[in-house]
């Protein structure tokens, strides 16, 4: 797993309350995990945190799963 | 229409000196004090360097820690509070009529400390605001009767009164109401505050309201004291389960008490200092025995507002004074204050449990820390310092005055 994957997960697990194991690539924030739609967008702002990356409204909105979130983060990180 | 009567059927309480309803009685009557050191931040640069905190409260141990971090501390006190009252009042959930359940509970500030470090947390950025979308949620007041009503499935009349240090008596007076009128059957009441904060305790400092005896924390709250010099901030809350009398009956509830009157004023005066002649204070309790349609003489005890500071200790006795005249000094008269701090919004909630505690164990909870007799304050008022005193105690009066010059006073008595 990379190292972003890992940082992702654990920001879910912390945030959401849910185990590890649930966190799968393709877990779902809201079907999945439980979370509203403030808790979806708390993730998203951990996620500008964590990796110091802004993530547009736009885009934000279509990232609605961990899969999704990780494949973002490491298609936008360090470029 | 006749009113429908009132009664007390359930009580939680989480305190400076007790987490729970039994162990905060036993401390009052013994006369401990909850003041201590500040631990929740280094408050070495403050002028004022301690507070009646609360003690070992493990929150994760009533609330999911997956809910909890979406509240303010307010609010975990506030439904801490409420489940103890709810198991107390024995409530069958799933009997009882749960539309005609409300929550009206009080808190001066609200989310004070979620509001201080979202703004902390923004100030060390470069301006790009990074708000966390709980933030409003956590901050505002009304969430503390928000969440409990989801905790419950309390469907009823819902909100938060905010009249900084009368604020819960305020609300047990609006339930009242609404429970004499047949609106509801019953309703939570109660308040809580978490202001020991930097923004709260420096605040109260910039405005000198705070005792700053750094030296003995202990003896700092000390109502009708000569060397009294302000308040000692408190935390918590309490929570009273308020129910019509034949609704309690019907289901073979403990009626603790009958909560008989209600009166409210305004000072119209100053946003801080209290009315000279404490007529604002004399309105209140005047109109407060109107509503419970009794003699001043059938008051055997008031816990008084009685924070500590030089000029509004002596006014409100001198507006009892002048409601009671001779009878001012056959009553019992004692701020707990000296033991719990003031609870701010939450000061009404866990006074009214003293009251309704007194009643039960016909003791009256003492003004500890008295050390000098203060030559402005008459020697025939007897304030019940430094230890509990017994008495036959029938009806009890509590009084509430806050910040803005809101006055709310509430009188109980004892079932027959």
């Amino acid at each position: 797993m990379s190292d972003i994957a890992q940082k992702v997960k654990n920001i879910i697990v912390e945030k959401l309350g849910v185990e590890e194991s649930e966190v799968t690539p393709e877990a779902s924030f809201t079907n999945d995990l439980g979370a509203d739609s403030l808790d979806t967008v708390e993730l998203i702002m951990e996620f500008e945190k964590e990796f110091n990356l802004p993530i547009p409204d736009d885009e934000a909105e279509k990232i609605s799963t961990v899969g999704l979130a990780i494949e973002y983060l490491e298609k936008h990180i360090g470029k | 229409m006749a009113f429908k009567r009132v009664v007390v059927t359930g009580l939680g309480a989480l305190t400076p000196i007790g987490n729970d309803v039994p162990t905060y009685w036993s401390n009052l009557a013994a006369g401990m004090s909850g003041a201590g050191l500040i631990t929740k931040f280094d408050a070495s640069k403050f002028r004022t360097h301690f507070a009646c905190e609360l003690k070992g409260v493990d929150v994760t141990q009533y609330i999911p820690r997956q809910e909890a971090r979406k509240m303010d501390a307010f609010t975990h006190y506030a439904l801490i509070a409420t489940e103890e009252a709810v198991k107390d009042a024995e409530l069958n959930l799933d009997a009882i009529d749960k539309n005609k359940v409300g929550v009206i509970w009080g808190s001066g500030i609200g989310g004070l400390k979620s509001f201080e470090d979202e703004m902390i947390d923004y100030a060390k950025g470069d301006g790009t605001p990074r708000i966390n979308p709980f933030f409003i949620v956590r901050m505002i007041a009304d969430s503390a009767s928000g969440q409990i009503s989801m905790r419950y499935g309390f469907r009823g009349t819902n909100y938060v009164t905010v009249s900084a240090c009368a604020s819960t008596n305020n609300a047990i007076i609006d339930a009242l109401n609404y429970i004499r009128l047949g609106r509801l059957n019953m309703c939570v009441v109660g308040g809580s505050e978490a202001a020991v904060t930097k923004a709260g305790i420096g605040g109260f400092n910039a405005n000198r309201a705070l005792s700053e005896r750094n030296d003995s924390p202990e003896t700092a709250s000390r109502p009708y004291d000569k060397d009294r010099d302000g308040f000692v901030m408190g935390e918590g809350a309490g929570a009273l389960i308020l129910e019509e009398y034949e609704h309690a009956q019907s289901r073979g509830a403990k009626i603790y008490a009958e909560l008989i009157g209600g009166g409210m004023s305004s000072d119209a005066y100053h946003i801080t200092a209290p009315h000279p002649d404490g007529l604002g204070a004399f309105l209140g309790m005047q109109d407060a025995l109107n509503d419970a349609g009794i003699a001043p003489e059938e008051i055997d005890y008031i816990n008084t507002h009685g924070t500590s500071t030089p000029i509004g200790d002596p006014q409100e006795l001198k507006a009892i004074y002048q409601l009671f005249g001779e009878h001012s000094f056959k009553m019992n008269i004692s701020s707990t204050k000296s033991m719990t701090g003031h609870l701010l919004g939450a000061a009404g909630a866990v006074e009214a449990i003293a009251c309704i505690k007194a009643m039960e164990h016909q003791l009256v909870p003492p003004t500890i820390n008295h050390f000098t007799d203060d030559d402005e304050i008459d020697s025939r008022f007897n304030l019940t310092f430094n230890t509990a005193q017994e008495r036959s105690i029938t009806t009890v009066m509590s009084n509430a005055f806050g910040f803005g010059g809101h006055n709310a006073i509430v009188i109980f008595r004892k079932p027959s």
